[in-house]
């Protein structure tokens, strides 16, 4: 088996290079994500375009910035739906709206928040909560052609099922069908859920301190990173809330590891919401 | 000296799965990780289950979590699971593969290369395909390669796939492969005790 111990190690070195390269060349920093995500990533690239190797695909990421672009959504896929996990939204309802309404404005941060299916869902909770229109919620992602998208919104009809029903289980208080506009294949998103929206273009590995946020959501983000590049966007996203803000993860990520631990209590250990009780 | 067992199952897998797990017993070396294909809203019923009727303990793999002999790890329900040379879990929201989240092959592929020839990849029983390419790639990397015999699956168009794909070392009823896993287990404590 020398053959195949010899294409691993190849393999290696070349994803190796190759991210050395993006972030020399782009100044994208992909070197503290999960290695077994990496590898996955760059072999659904190297299939999609059919390269014979990673380093055939170097060359053509470097010399050709609309492959690089291609790259970069291939990393940034972060598949998302409308009121993914309905539980988590109907718990946020019953025990984080309360309080949010006692402010007399809110400022959100939505960070990873890629094609915007999240954004919406949430602008679509605070609009049934009375919330919206004293609130600002600010979209961010390292990838602009994922934001543009996001801006846009409009997602194939398709996926429209699966969200009505992911909106009743979230306990929607009206009909899904009132938020957007069938035409053809695909749905426009209400242009009233995205007038206090603003998308910004944000790098959670390389930005700083965004905002002064009440509340944070950052879902299925931070798995795909390892745990020190975990542990600087916690405390990043700590710098950016306020004291007695809510920070909401995925239900699978958790602050439990991270040098924030100590400041925050947990408001739901199932979905993952913590509330920062200590400067 | 094998380093952990990588197990997919779909239709028919809670049984098969229970069955294989209950003749292995607690202080089994080799760290178990499985993916059964379920809905995406599925509760803790299958690891709650299976942790009953076996002498491992059970458990939903957590993000970053570091596998360990006499632990079987099932992958949470809506999210791929991964894992890493340093023996961690690495759990993924991406995009569905072969029509599943989890998938096996996503899983078999990421094992592979982490442990190359010190792998073991099992298939089970299931109504789809997936699960067959990853045991290639095992089998590629030099591990061994186990699929329940189809005649006796419940369903047996996964095994059946995973055969013709593949061409696994062993096929074998369910009770024979836990045998195997056992063997090679105490094969394992032998080399170490060397």
């Amino acid at each position: 088996m020398k053959s195949d111990s010899d294409n691993t190690l190849r393999e290696k070195i070349e994803i190796d290079l190759l991210i050395e390269a993006v972030n020399r060349f782009y100044g994208y920093d992909f070197s503290d994500y999960s290695k077994a995500h990496i590898k996955r990533r760059m072999m659904v690239f190297l299939a999609k375009h059919r390269f014979e190797s990673i380093s055939e695909m170097q060359h053509h990421v470097l010399h050709n910035p609309q492959v690089f672009e291609d790259f970069l959504n291939n990393f940034s896929i972060n598949v998302t739906e409308m009121f993914r996990d309905p539980g988590f939204y109907s718990e946020f309802r019953k025990h984080i709206i309360p309080t949010l309404k006692t402010y007399p404005y809110l400022k959100i941060w939505i960070a990873g928040c890629a094609t915007g299916e999240e954004v919406y869902s949430f602008a679509i909770m605070l609009k049934e909560e009375g919330l919206l229109s004293r609130s600002t919620i600010y979209a961010t992602d390292f990838n602009s052609e994922a934001l543009q998208k996001a801006g846009k919104a409009i997602y194939s009809i398709d996926t429209i099922k699966s969200y009505t029903a992911n909106y009743q289980k979230a306990g929607g208080k009206s009909s899904f069908s009132d938020y957007y506009m069938a035409n053809y294949n695909s749905v426009i998103i209400d242009k009233s859920l995205k007038v206090n929206v603003v998308f910004a273009e944000h790098n959670l590995v390389t930005d700083g301190v965004f905002t002064e946020a009440n509340l944070i959501v950052c879902r299925n983000v931070l798995i795909y990173f390892n745990r020190e590049l975990q542990d600087k966007v916690l405390s990043l996203f700590n710098d950016s809330l306020i004291t007695g803000g809510f920070l909401a993860l995925g239900t699978k990520e958790t602050i439990q590891f991270s040098s924030i631990a100590n400041k925050y209590s947990t408001v739901s250990k199932e979905n993952k919401i913590y509330k920062k009780s200590i400067i | 000296m094998y380093k952990a067992v990588v197990i997919g199952a779909s239709a028919g897998g809670m049984y098969a799965i229970k069955t294989l797990l209950a003749s292995l017993p607690g202080n089994f070396r080799i760290p178990i990780i499985i993916v059964q294909h379920l809905a995406p809203d599925s509760d803790n019923y299958l690891v709650e289950f299976l942790d009953k009727n076996t002498g491992l303990t059970v458990k939903e793999a957590d993000e970053k979590e570091v596998v360990k002999g006499g632990f079987v790890y099932v992958c949470p329900p809506n999210y791929h699971i991964l894992v890493e040379e340093n023996m961690s879990i690495s759990l993924s929201a991406d995009e569905k593969v072969n029509y599943s989240r989890p998938s096996i092959d996503v899983l078999f592929y990421s094992a592979a290369d982490a442990f190359q020839e010190s792998l073991i990849g099992i298939v089970l029983t299931g109504a789809n395909d997936d699960g067959a390419r990853g045991l290639f790639y095992i089998k590629k990397k030099g591990g061994l390669g186990i699929v329940q015999n189809p005649s006796e699956a419940e369903s047996p168009q996964m095994p059946t796939a995973a055969i013709l794909e593949a061409n696994p070392d062993h096929v074998l009823e369910i009770r024979q492969i836990s045998k195997m896993l056992l063997q090679l287990a105490n094969q394992n404590q032998d080399k170490n005790s060397l």
